[in-house]
């Protein structure tokens, strides 16, 4: 069984990061870190960088949890945090949020949402502020 | 001096407050569209035809000449912070540039970009305004047959000399050939290619046919390759230079703009051979050793050069432009276009006709050049920032003006489907590798071709040798045969001297 966490490179990523560990060391879990973009702009900045992502990497093995990281282009994110927790029968699944309008959603819509409203399991989310 | 007059006459024009701000404008949207691949000047000119109606000819040309010189140097920041050059005629750029950005000094790279292109610039502006009237005015007594001769001279050399495939620049330059004929017959009144719709007697719309081919088609091949992985972006602080920087960008500078301008002005434009001979220049130039090994590796002499010879190009553009009214670049035919609109009837005459609006443009040209320079060397951080915006919903905007602007030529929904025909046949042509230039300069000179073959017809009354009687036209015809058999020969003598 498997926690799969949504990250992003910023503070909601690297709070659903923090959370994520703690649960998967708690309940003895693996863990798989999921990273995407739709890649319909130029640049995505919450899109990990190849080096960044060998950084992220070490930094899973240096805490000694049983980890994969996952990344994918040209998907809905939402949609392939469900997927992924969907195949690998997650047990939890830990996003980051962060504040929203409601013009800000109906333009660009909310991956939140989606891996709220469709994930197979429990979802905890938390904000980068009550860490 | 008297060029010099009519020059300062054209600033105290252009320097009222209202037609400065339509220049920042111009220059401002200029750069934005210049930093998205994909979406050019050209494209923008097309896309704001039908929204300047409103406003007088002046204002509308001072806001294009800023668009396309805020798209040059949007060009080149996508270049130099992405690799993906936003235009054909940064493509060399981006070789030393983007090497010079992951080295961390990207805003060295920027900035010489910026202080070349402003240089370069004013420059081909100056040399435009003191050749443009010269020229003009022994253009004027060109007679019917050698002005058809230089306007096939110069779909030919566009077509055969630009893009890798001889064939299909033709196949492009013949679809715009044809679209241009479409409508009632100039001498006889006869409905040609009308399919007999009544709309289409009074001929295509040139905005239609810009519209759908640049916006409408590039708007459906970004929706066919949407979906990719993201590019990283090269973080940049404010451009700067070294003492050291502007010793080794100084003669680049100077010498790319001594070769983009002739390039810009003869009339078989386009920026890409003056840049890469630029930067084969300077490569050579370069001492061997140390020196000569820093190219490839992000030299600053590899940006500035091409970047000076990208824009005196554009500068030596308006040469062709104003003096005979032959376009040699996507944007200056679209421009042609926008002057029709106006009822101003470009050529020969037009320095003659509109001296206001042409000595305003040149001034304008030269503020514009000075206001990229202020508004945007700040900005740099910003404009990468744009590369964000996702493409669904810029797109979505495109559209939108694209069917506005379509829709408000005539008011006629009959508009609205032909620009998505054209939006259709802009997609082909990007699917088919044709290049887009060629066609739309067969839809903008093909017109202006014909009515000049019939007047010197029938001042020969209909025979052939009208079209050869003038010895301007006989020397155009050799110079065409030239430059399209000269490299078949040239090939033949190698391969004979390889094959033994």
């Amino acid at each position: 069984m498997t926690v799969v966490i949504g990250y992003v490179p910023n503070q909601y990523g690297e709070a659903a990061l923090h959370l994520g560990l703690q649960e998967a060391a708690s309940r003895q879990l693996r863990v798989i870190v999921v990273n995407a973009s739709r890649g319909d702009a130029f640049v995505d900045k919450k899109f990990v960088t190849e080096q960044a992502l060998r950084d992220l990497d070490e930094r899973l093995t240096a805490t000694g949890v049983d980890h994969r990281v996952h990344q994918s282009a040209g998907v809905d994110v939402g949609d392939e945090i469900v997927r992924v927790a969907e195949q690998n029968h997650a047990e939890l699944v830990v996003i980051g949020i962060r504040p929203r309008s409601p013009v800000g959603k109906v333009l660009m819509g909310s991956v939140a949402q989606t891996v709220i409203m469709d994930a197979p399991c429990p979802v905890l989310t938390v904000r980068p502020d009550v860490l | 001096m008297d060029t010099l007059n009519l020059l300062l006459d054209g600033f105290s024009n252009a320097l009222t407050p209202q037609n400065l701000l339509y220049a920042c404008i111009g220059v401002l949207l200029g750069t934005f569209v210049g930093v998205l691949p994909g979406i050019g000047p050209a494209m923008t000119v097309a896309l704001l035809l039908p929204i300047t109606y409103g406003l007088d000819a002046t204002q509308s040309f001072i806001m294009f000449a800023g668009i396309l010189y805020g798209g040059m140097y949007g060009g080149s920041t996508t270049s130099i912070l992405l690799n993906t050059p936003g235009e054909s005629s940064s493509v060399m750029t981006a070789i030393e540039g983007n090497k010079m950005a992951k080295a961390g000094r990207g805003a060295q790279a920027l900035a010489t970009a910026a202080i070349g292109s402003f240089i370069a610039g004013t420059i081909g502006t100056l040399l435009v305004a003191f050749f443009t009237p010269a020229i003009a005015e022994q253009a004027v007594k060109i007679g019917a047959a050698s002005y058809f001769a230089i306007m096939l001279l110069s779909v030919v050399l566009v077509t055969s000399v630009l893009g890798e495939s001889k064939l299909r620049g033709f196949i492009g330059l013949f679809i715009g050939l044809t679209i241009g004929l479409v409508g009632l017959d100039l001498s006889t009144g006869q409905p040609r290619l009308t399919a007999g719709m009544l709309e289409l007697a009074d001929g295509i719309d040139i905005v239609v046919v810009a519209v759908g081919v640049f916006a409408i088609g590039e708007a459906l091949w970004t929706a066919a390759h949407l979906r990719r992985r993201p590019i990283e972006v090269i973080p940049v602080g404010q451009p700067f230079m070294r003492r050291d920087d502007w010793r080794r960008s100084w003669g680049p500078w100077l010498r790319g703009t001594a070769i983009g301008f002739p390039f810009g002005a003869v009339p078989a434009g386009g920026a890409e051979t003056p840049t890469f001979l630029s930067y084969v220049l300077e490569r050579r130039l370069q001492k061997p050793g140390k020196d000569q090994e820093q190219f490839g590796e992000g030299a600053i002499e590899g940006v500035a050069g091409p970047e000076a010879a990208n824009n005196a190009s554009a500068a030596g553009m308006f040469v062709p432009l104003l003096a005979l009214g032959l376009p040699v670049t996507a944007t200056a035919a679209v421009i042609i276009a926008a002057m029709r609109t106006y009822g101003i009837q470009p050529g020969p005459t037009l320095m003659a006709d509109q001296p206001e609006l042409v000595w305003t443009l040149l001034a304008s040209l030269l503020i514009g050049n000075t206001l990229l320079l202020v508004i945007n060397l700040p900005l740099a951080p910003l404009w990468a920032r744009l590369l964000q915006i996702p493409r669904p919903q810029l797109y979505a905007g495109i559209l939108f003006f694209a069917s506005l602007g379509a829709y408000s030529v005539n008011q006629d929904p009959y508009d609205l489907a032909l620009l998505l025909v054209f939006g259709g046949v802009g997609f082909a042509i990007r699917r088919f590798g044709i290049p887009v230039l060629p066609l739309i300069l067969g839809v903008i000179l093909g017109p202006l071709m014909e009515q000049k073959m019939r007047e010197a017809l029938d001042l020969s009354n209909g025979d052939i040798s009208g079209l050869f009687n003038e010895p301007l036209a006989v020397f155009v015809y050799v110079l065409i045969v030239l430059v399209v058999v000269a490299p078949y020969v040239l090939g033949f003598i190698r391969s004979r001297r390889s094959a033994p």
